[in-house]
């Protein structure tokens, strides 16, 4: 039948989830940032299946669910706080937030 | 799961049967793994590509191609049901509020020669260092037995039953946190004008000095 080696599924989360933090650390675009979040929790997400294949169990699939959910809520609240921002600064910058003073 | 393999049903034929059944599946199997990292490849490669983009939109559609192969590398592990959602909830729904709101903002070549000034090779060695050193921690973290494994097809039946069987819990979780993510996004999202709402005509003054004073940037936006 089908195999795979089940490290290397999750060696590619590994390194996606790098990629999307490295695109965190990096991009000064909130917009981008938000993008990177997303590979980030597809990674995670990656993992999960992973982990459910190998048991041959329901509960990675369902844990995928909650993540993408919690990523949905993240981007609707995430892109809300961007249009924010962009009115008030009239930028997409996220280093203006450092003006935040209480 | 994928491929479908014959089974011989004539027994007297077995061992010939047998030998190319057994090359049959080799093959197979062998186009499941160059599937597998071909797809891989590509979800990295998209990724790496998206990161770097200078228009955002373009980040956007490495992202939607990305999310495209971790849909295929999911049915490929056996989640059908989650390779559906994928393309469903990542490439239709999230994208569809990114374009929406880039739409919006309309930034235009301006951001694009902003971002140029921005990503200078310079800013990508620090963070390159820390998110390699991150790396090697999980592959220390992750050292596996490296032997094969049988892929297990978890149907989208069984995910069903065990959603609203044990986990039941969860569905409830996940139900608050869209509704709390739904009134958190109109909340934050909406002008300030309405915000102020029926009180405004009560406390007009203070309304008005708050919004000169804090908010002179806004021009026409509201």
């Amino acid at each position: 039948m089908n195999t795979v080696i089940i490290d290397h599924a999750l060696l590619l989360a590994a390194i996606l989830f790098c990629i999307g933090l490295l695109g965190v650390l990096v991009r000064r675009n909130i917009i981008l940032m938000l993008i990177s979040m997303e590979v980030m929790l597809n990674a995670t997400g990656l993992a999960f299946i992973a982990a459910g294949s190998y048991w041959g169990q329901a509960d990675g699939q369902i844990m995928f669910i909650a993540v993408v959910t919690l990523g949905a809520a993240e981007v609707a609240v995430g892109l809300g706080l961007t249009l924010l921002l962009f009115k008030r600064y009239n930028s997409v910058d996220v280093d203006n937030l450092k003006q935040l003073r209480g | 799961m994928c491929f479908h393999q014959a089974v011989p049903r004539d027994r007297r034929s077995n061992a010939i049967n047998n030998k190319e059944l057994k090359i049959g599946v080799e093959m197979q199997a062998t186009a499941f793994n160059i599937l597998f990292y071909f797809t891989a490849a590509v979800a990295v490669l998209s990724s790496i590509i998206m990161i770097t983009r200078y228009n955002a939109v373009h980040a956007l559609l490495y992202l939607i191609v990305s999310s495209l192969s971790m849909a295929i590398i999911f049915y490929l592990l056996g989640a059908p049901f989650a390779a559906t959602l994928e393309v469903i909830i990542y490439a239709g729904a999230i994208m569809i509020l990114f374009v929406f709101v880039v739409m919006m903002l309309n930034l235009g070549q301006k951001a694009v020669e902003q971002e140029k000034l921005w990503l200078q090779p310079k800013v990508w060695i620090l963070p390159s260092v820390l998110v390699f050193a991150l790396l090697f921690v999980l592959l220390g973290a992750m050292q596996g037995t490296g032997v094969s494994q049988q892929v297990n097809l978890v149907s989208a039946k069984q995910v069903g039953i065990t959603l609203f069987g044990p986990y039941l819990l969860v569905v409830e979780l996940a139900s608050f946190l869209l509704l709390a993510g739904l009134i958190g996004a109109y909340h934050i999202a909406r002008s300030p004008d309405a915000r102020a709402g029926g009180t405004a005509r009560q406390h007009d003054i203070d309304q008005n000095v708050d919004r000169v004073g804090g908010n002179q940037e806004q021009g026409g936006q509201a």
